[in-house]
């Protein structure tokens, strides 16, 4: 706002004034769908997951192992060199604690997630995913945890195919 | 790179929408009322305009699809050089970059940047199609919501540095306080850290009032040549420096902590614009503050203090006045920022330049800030936290 200015316009409306008909709305649901391939790298993450085992990319020049895996090292813009099995246990880095669906919506039940490291990924090279098994107050960043999976039967070659990972207690 | 930048380039003019939940008007109208106003501000006419950027964010907000094209005609851009840019939530101050390399090239003397957001046209709420911006493949099958990334980085950042939430709340509620002067504001609010601590919580650590809303609005400014600018105003205020930074959008493979694209887009900025010691050399600064942890988060990326430190000696409300207020060591956000004034994506961001703007043209009101700003800085920040874009100003 500057001291030359009077008036700044703009009509304000609340969601009731549309919803009770006051405001006009014009209003239409986009029908677009979508069948995404899913790449070489991430390909076969989907079908190693299928068979409970995580798989990353290693790049020989920087040295890291990345997961999700990439075919290609984005910092020294080369193709990576050969696939590496990681652990399905590791570390939490960072997590919090969700009162919200996708929409906003709020849930009774809080989801826990979580950026974890797994044992052979390299340092800082996280995954999202879903602790359980745990209350709230008790995940830590630093915490212990291990993946649980769907049964082989149900797995269907997605990231869900991993429930959660829960607290593993060590040494 | 950076070859010395021979034309020298201003800011003459700008404009703004109030900013609310829901406007009657489509994003068409609010841009052509901060167009307009802009262009009044400048004392010129579209006529005298060569080009314009517009920068808008996603199309998924309108449901319309080459949402630029759409809003063209609003933003003074029929039968002209007409060009969208947009890097997610940077596109607030990537649209007048943008607009700069347009005029330092050489290539047009008075560019219009329009700045526009109607978030209240997905309904019932925008959340929704945010969620579109995950990895199809590996994030949305886990019901990703966007909230999520930001607690997580959040709770990342109060980790590393031991920063408590107590001292996070002090920035909501400053900037909704200072917002109490800003006519366009959204969220204006005189509240304590006991109010924000004791708000829903929406996404731990995240509360309610640690979250800027959804907005509709639109923000302008028209910039101008030395010599045509020179010619037009008194008050040109210089766009000094220009940076931008993109990281990667695999985000959970870097330390959340610290957005060093951030740092990286304002040294860019800083080296164009000779500045050797930020926090002496900066008067004011509006850092990207759509949830109240971010204004630390970038004014640590922007070098205004040590990493981690931002929040150092603040303990209470009074500590973040004596320190950020308008009549504070450093003035940060004297707007009133996203969590006061609103976050309609690209026009939240223009606006942080519009205040720069009448800040140093001491032109601010009641917002105007006490230390007799020379040099401001503006800053915005977004996409899956992972673009800064930058911009210095002096007079
Ligand atoms: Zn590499």
């Amino acid at each position: 706002m500057s001291v030359k200015v009077k008036e700044y316009r703009g009509t304000y409306y609340s969601r009731k004034d549309l919803e009770e008909g006051r405001v006009m709305a014009f209003k239409d649901r986009p029908e677009a769908r979508y069948a995404w391939a899913t790449g070489v790298a991430m390909g076969r993450f989907l079908a190693e997951l299928k068979q409970g085992r995580i798989v990353g990319r290693k790049c020989r020049v920087c040295g890291r192992v990345l997961v999700p895996p990439r075919m290609f090292c984005e910092m020294c813009f080369r193709p990576t060199d050969e696939w590496v099995y990681v652990s399905d246990t590791g570390t939490v880095l960072t997590y919090s604690v969700s009162y919200l669906g996708p929409a906003a919506e709020r849930l009774k039940e809080p989801i826990i997630i979580a950026v974890i490291q797994l044992d052979g990924a390299s340092p800082g090279i996280g995954i999202l995913h879903k602790l359980g098994e745990v209350k709230p107050e008790e995940v830590k960043v630093g915490m212990r945890v291990k993946a649980v999976w769907k049964p082989p039967e149900e797995r269907e070659g997605a990231i869900t195919d991993i429930l959660y990972f829960r607290p593993v207690e060590e040494g | 790179m950076m070859a010395s930048i021979k034309r020298k380039v201003a800011v003459i003019g700008a404009g703004i929408t109030l900013f609310r939940r829901r406007l009657k008007e489509t994003g068409r109208e609010l841009s052509f009322y901060a167009t307009k106003m802009a262009l009044e501000q400048a004392g010129i006419t579209l006529d005298d305009v060569d080009a314009v950027v517009c920068g808008t964010a996603p199309d998924a907000f309108d449901g319309v699809h080459m949402k630029g094209e759409y809003l063209a005609d609003g933003m003074g851009g029929h039968r002209r050089p007409f060009v969208r840019v947009y890097v997610g939530g940077g596109t607030g101050v990537f649209t007048p970059i943008a607009a700069w390399w347009h005029v330092a090239s050489g290539h047009f003397d008075i560019v219009l940047a329009v700045a526009e957001e109607k978030m209240s046209s997905c309904f019932p709420h925008p959340q929704k199609a945010f969620t579109t911006i995950f990895d199809p493949i590996y994030t949305r099958p886990l019901g990703a919501n966007l909230v999520w990334i930001f607690a997580l980085e959040m709770q990342r950042y109060m980790h590393v540095h031991g920063v408590k939430k107590e001292q996070i709340a002090t920035i909501a509620v400053k900037n909704k306080r200072n917002a109490l002067d800003h006519p366009c504001a959204q969220l204006p609010a005189k509240i304590t850290v006991k109010d924000v601590l004791e708000s829903e919580v929406m996404v731990w650590p995240v509360q309610r009032l640690d979250i800027s809303p959804p907005s509709d609005g639109a923000a302008a400014v028209v910039m101008a040549a030395e010599h045509v600018a020179k010619q037009l105003t008194d008050d040109p205020v210089w766009m000094e420096g220009v940076g931008w930074c993109l990281d990667s959008t695999y985000w959970t493979n870097r330390d959340l902590y610290y957005p060093k694209y951030v740092e990286y887009a304002a040294r860019m900025a800083y080296k164009m614009a000779g500045i050797k010691n930020p926090p002496k050399e900066i008067d004011v600064a509006e850092p990207y503050d759509p949830f109240d942890y971010k204004e630390a988060h970038h004014a640590e990326g922007l070098m205004l203090a040590r990493k981690g430190e931002y929040l150092k000696d603040v303990k209470d409300e009074d500590d973040i006045f004596a320190k950020y207020g308008r009549d504070g060591d450093l003035p940060i956000c004297p707007s009133g920022g996203l969590l006061g004034v609103g976050n309609p994506i690209a026009a939240a961001g223009m606006m942080k330049v519009c205040e720069i703007f009448w800040q140093l043209r001491k032109e601010a009101g009641k917002r105007q800030v006490k230390n007799d700003p020379r040099t401001g800085v503006a800053q915005a920040w977004g996409d899956l936290m992972q673009v800064g874009t930058v911009m210095v100003m002096r007079v």
